[in-house]
């Protein structure tokens, strides 16, 4: 019984003071509304901000996925230490590096090279110029995953051969006003004929992966490719390992191939790239985190200002009740009481801000929802910044409610009850 | 005994000039005994002391020297927050100023110290109503203050001060501002709680209103100048007498 007594007396001062509390705030609604403004902005734009950034997280997130999280890829670049000695064209992959990763890196299930070129491509009479033609191999198909609607597949025939055959998406067949079923028909690329044996489905891709709209592609294989435009090395080469946990053996392992290959000593730099998506998406997620993070900042300072608004309020909210102040003190209460009741009115104060500030910022990711950008879509507050923007309110209110609700709890009776 | 102070002294320092502490002795060396059920009235004109003995009397202040024991508490030693248990359960005060909140009830008004209070938390509002037709309020209890007179005001007031049973009621010009119906009112009223055993205490500069106390302290430059019952209080029977001959003079100066 007695050790329960001074948790009764809490509960007893805490509904006590909520009640007084909220008495105040319905009696100066306009004061109220405009001293909880800030905190309102505050809590709304953590509410915003985190949907947003976290509905874009998720939408680039699936992005990838859909990617394929056992993809590899691999391309020459110039590092700063290797600039003077080589130029970009001499770090490119060549064929017989790719051949060797084919060989030597067992955990890679699949590998195609990838050659790009942009030619004029003409049917009849339509002519598009500079459409960007692929040179693939036939593993494409399976790593890529993309469906053959019509036709068949690139074989080996194909690339032993270098024939001039090609496969399209339905995008270019409405570009080039070509029949329905194209396969079988023939269109002038950079000048020579090349029969259409596949159509690929079309398949939207985001901005991230080469802009929003629908693109016309052309694949043909990369023999063909390599014969209408010898370069002598290979753009990227694309891969799929066998286990999406061995990430970090591939990359390792294609490292070395290559680091062997180009007679790279051991303290210099890579003159190649090796991603795994995994990579990629920690990348973005570090990313996430660190726009998570300053937009934390920002709003924390919100909230500062908001909580500086709150204690102005209740400094003067003390001094227009000096005399009620020393009244309750004359009829007993104890100067934690007072203490508490300053305290819990600030508190009060602002999580009504963060009540209304969560309801506007939920109002806002509807809004944004709405907004024609598909990476958007998932746009949600998640739990933990509704939870996270209601504690710090509350953190904000007992922070800056402290300095005025002590100033009242030391009032000296008197001097309180003879206040004007 | 229900108040017993001895050589009570507050010193407010204002100061120093020419390399002496300037200060004032609002009280110097006050020593006076209150037993239970007695009805006290301090006296004394603007600067004699009586509000700061009053506001030491009600814990709202602390002496700067001497003793002051409270119902057999030695309270002048008290920290400020154990004094805010000793104003909640032993001291009902009244003010001249009625001191009510504007925006609530009588009856909410009234409920105010038991707020604070451990023992009557429970029930406060059955409390409260008690208390309010002990003063004759019980058809007003839901009246906020800006709807009662002066009288009624005051009368909610004393319901407040009498409301957590304290020892002593101490009333600070509980009639300044009341006119001479309404101070008759809360004569009557006073009376009547000293005749139920109320130990009351009040501070008056009207003889008129000491005259209803049953003991008259008076005082001047923070020192007790007298102390006598009501009846044997020269100033006061100097004071009947002087009434009692206008009284006569008006009778003789009026037109028949």
């Amino acid at each position: 019984m007695i050790i329960f007594t001074p948790i009764l007396m809490l509960l007893r001062v805490l509904s006590q003071t909520v009640l007084l509390a909220l008495a105040q705030i319905f009696n100066n609604k306009i004061r109220t509304v405009l001293t909880t403004l800030g905190i309102v902005v505050a809590v709304a734009s953590i509410i915003l901000i985190m949907g947003a950034l976290s509905g874009m997280q998720k939408g680039v997130l699936a992005e990838f996925e859909q990617f394929g999280a056992k993809r590899v890829f691999m391309d020459g670049t110039l590092p700063p230490s290797w600039r003077g000695r080589l130029n970009w064209r001499e770090v490119q992959l060549q064929e017989d590096e790719v051949e060797a990763i084919r060989e030597h890196v067992d955990s890679l299930d699949m590998l195609c090279a990838m050659y790009f070129g942009n030619y004029s491509v003409q049917y009849e009479e339509i002519l598009l110029e500079g459409i960007r033609t692929v040179g693939i191999e036939p593993s494409w198909h399976d790593i890529e995953n993309r469906e053959i609607i019509a036709g068949r597949r690139f074989g080996s025939v194909d690339l032993e051969q270098a024939r001039n055959v090609c496969v399209i998406n339905e995008k270019a067949i409405e570009e080039l006003n070509l029949p329905r079923d194209a396969v079988g028909e023939f269109v002038l690329l950079s000048g020579r004929r090349f029969k259409i044996v596949g159509i690929v489905e079309t398949i939207e891709r985001s901005a991230m992966f080469g802009g929003g709209d629908t693109q016309t592609e052309m694949y043909i294989p990369i023999t063909t490719a390599m014969n209408l435009n010898p370069n002598g090395w290979i753009n990227y080469a694309q891969g799929e390992m066998k286990n999406p946990d061995d990430a970090n053996n591939v990359v390792a392992e294609i490292t070395f191939v290559l680091r062997k290959m180009r007679n790279i000593e051991p303290d210099e730099d890579n003159t190649f790239d090796v991603q795994v998506m995994q990579n990629i998406i920690d990348d973005f997620n570090k990313i996430a985190l660190v726009m998570t993070m300053i937009t934390g900042v920002v709003v924390l300072v919100s909230l500062v200002v908001g909580g500086i608004g709150i204690m102005n309020i209740m400094l003067v909210s003390v001094s227009e009740r000096t005399r009620e102040i020393g009244l309750r003190k004359a009829m007993g209460a104890h100067p934690f009481v007072i203490l508490m009741q300053f305290l819990v009115e600030a508190v009060v104060l602002c999580l009504a801000g963060a009540a209304v500030g969560i309801a506007v910022g939920q109002l806002g990711l509807l809004g944004v929802r709405n907004m024609p950008f598909e990476m958007l879509e998932g746009a949600a507050a998640p739990g933990w910044a509704i939870v996270l923007s209601a504690g710090l309110s509350a953190a904000a209110g007992i922070g800056f409610g402290m300095f005025p609700a002590i100033r009242a709890s030391l009032l000296n009776p008197i001097d309180a009850l003879r206040h004007e | 005994m229900t108040i017993s102070i001895r050589n009570l002294e507050k010193v407010y320092k204002l100061g120093t000039e020419k390399g002496k502490a300037l200060e004032v002795r609002a009280l110097d060396g006050v020593s006076l005994d209150i037993e239970e059920n007695e009805y006290v009235a301090i006296m004394g004109t603007s600067g004699s002391g009586k509000s700061t003995l009053m506001n030491i009397l009600g814990c709202l202040d602390k002496p700067t020297g001497g003793e002051y024991s409270l119902s057999g508490i030695p309270v002048h030693k008290m920290s400020s927050a154990a004094l805010a248990k000793v104003r909640n359960e032993q001291i009902g005060f009244v003010f001249q100023s009625f001191e009510l909140l504007a925006k609530q009830t009588a009856l909410k008004n009234v409920t105010l110290p038991m707020i604070y209070s451990r023992a009557n938390w429970l029930g406060a509002k059955k409390r409260a109503k008690v208390a309010l037709e002990r003063v004759g309020l019980g058809d007003r209890m839901h009246h906020r203050p800006n709807q009662l007179s002066g009288g009624q005001r005051q009368r909610v007031a004393v319901a407040r001060a009498l409301v957590n049973d304290p020892s002593i009621l101490l009333a600070d010009e509980p009639t300044g501002n009341l006119d001479s119906t309404t101070t008759d009112e809360i004569i009557a009223l006073f009376q009547g709680l000293h005749d139920s055993g109320q130990t009351i205490v009040i501070v008056t500069h009207e003889e008129e209103v000491a005259g209803h106390a049953k003991r008259i302290v008076r005082l001047r430059d923070g020192k007790v100048i007298s102390d006598f019952p009501t009846e044997d209080d020269p100033v006061h029977q100097e004071f009947l007498r002087a009434k009692a001959a206008t009284a006569v003079r008006l009778a003789e100066a009026a037109p028949a």
